[in-house]
């Protein structure tokens, strides 16, 4: 049920967004999240997007983890 | 590479835990957690004082049957479409589940979001009632649901605000917790600054943590070096998605359509301030008021088959799933008593699921 997975958008009709998660692609609601863009990502659970995020928040999660290991 | 991680954090929680010489008890609050903690097998390469307890973090598993009996109640009595989640659609009540209605001609349809149930709504001329289950997490969408205001769409909101669950379950006293692992997707709507009240009242540490084995582990890591150095506090692992005030619209949206009532919990009896109801503003579209008169004669029951059903311990965290004697006998994935059975999140589906028994 909480589960949230992070996914693509691919292009916008708003309140809606069709978002890529790994190449399925969803149709999700954008306006709870602060402007959303084409190529931005989100964290979407449930048909909404709960939060905006970085391209480096996706795609250097490993990195981020290694710096908090060192903390 | 993750390989690395994992094995290289597995040492530092080993190096942490020898030096706190108790057993040291974190509960965490999310089946997904459950699950991820399950699927890569974490109890198992945790020291032996470390224990992993799962908590009421299953928002199908802690809707009570009142609840469930009310749905049945409704849709026997009114033409209506009931759109639904997945797992709440085969929990059980006596023999019969929501599923068991659509297979009886009933019109249940399952939707994966509740804008599914909106647009089945607007392509009806029949009432469409929505079971709106879950935490926080699934609130602002139901929120942003009935703001749309679709009119012959409605809800019945089975919400609950999380925390006050937590607080409950500290002030019942009946299980010692170390620490809280926290749900990192309540969390990205709550945002972490809406534990520190729990932690001031209780003292006992809380990590907000993602759903992958490395941040599980990671917030153990947090935890143990916060016990040994007794700096306390609320720590936030999933800094990536999660904020010090989560997402304000979303509170906005939910806080807009929501209020705060005393709801019952399964397993836990009545939470105080855990509910959320529809407010008075937005009753044309609360299913509850719209079909009022079909509840005047509604009185719930028991079921019996559940009574040796311990779902509720389970929630609890006071067993683990192979305590119960219905566990992989009488209770099992394919013919589950309880909801803990049922749901994707229920720490006894999990189990049953990756084979940990």
């Amino acid at each position: 049920m909480c589960l949230a997975i992070p996914g693509r958008v691919e292009s916008i009709d708003f309140p809606f967004a069709i978002v890529s998660f790994g190449g399925a692609r969803k149709r999700i609601r954008i306006d709870l999240v602060e402007d959303v863009k084409i190529g931005e990502y989100v964290l979407a659970h449930a048909g909404l997007a709960i939060q905006k995020l970085s391209e480096e928040e996706v795609m250097e999660i490993e990195k981020l983890w290694e710096e908090m290991m060192e903390e | 590479m993750r390989r690395e991680i994992i094995s290289k954090l597995s040492k530092q929680i080993k190096e942490l835990s020898d030096q706190l010489e108790r057993e040291i008890r974190i509960m965490h609050l999310c089946g997904t957690h459950e699950d991820t903690i399950s699927k890569y097998n974490l109890r198992d390469i945790m020291p032996e004082n470390i224990r992993l307890i799962s908590g009421p973090g299953c928002p199908v598993c802690i809707i009570p049957d009142t609840d469930l009996q009310k749905i049945f109640h409704l849709i026997e009595r009114k033409r209506i479409i009931l759109t639904t989640f997945g797992d709440m659609a085969r929990v059980p009540f006596e023999e019969k589940s929501l599923q068991y209605y659509s297979s009886r001609g009933f019109d249940v349809r399952v939707v994966y979001s509740v804008f599914d149930a909106i647009e089945i709504a607007r392509k009806s001329d029949k009432p469409v009632v929505h079971f709106g289950i879950g935490f926080e997490t699934t609130m602002p969408s139901t929120a942003s649901a009935i703001i749309d205001g679709v009119s012959n769409f409605y809800i019945y909101s089975a919400h609950r605000y999380f925390l006050p669950a937590m607080d409950f379950l500290l002030s019942l006293g009946e299980i010692r917790i170390d620490g809280f692992i926290n749900p990192g997707h309540v969390s990205t709507i709550v945002g972490s600054n809406a534990y520190i009240p729990l932690f001031k009242k209780y003292g006992i540490p809380q990590v907000i943590a993602g759903f992958e084995p490395e941040d599980v582990l990671l917030a153990i890591k947090i935890m143990l070096r916060a016990l040994i150095k007794d700096e306390l506090g609320v720590f936030n692992e999933y800094r990536r998605v999660v904020r010090p005030e989560g997402n304000l619209k979303a509170k906005e949206a939910m806080k807009e359509v929501f209020g705060v009532d005393d709801w019952e919990w399964r397993g836990f009896g009545t939470v105080p301030e855990s509910g959320a109801p529809i407010k008075k503003k937005y009753e044309d579209q609360d299913a509850l008021k719209f079909f009022e008169d079909v509840f005047e004669d509604f009185i719930p029951k028991e079921d019996r088959r559940k009574r040796a059903c311990r779902c509720g311990e389970v929630l609890r965290g006071l067993i683990m799933p192979n305590e119960c004697k219905l566990f992989m006998k009488a209770c099992n994935p394919k013919s589950p008593v309880g909801p803990c059975m049922v749901s994707f999140e229920g720490t006894c589906n999990v189990w049953a699921k990756y084979g940990r028994y």
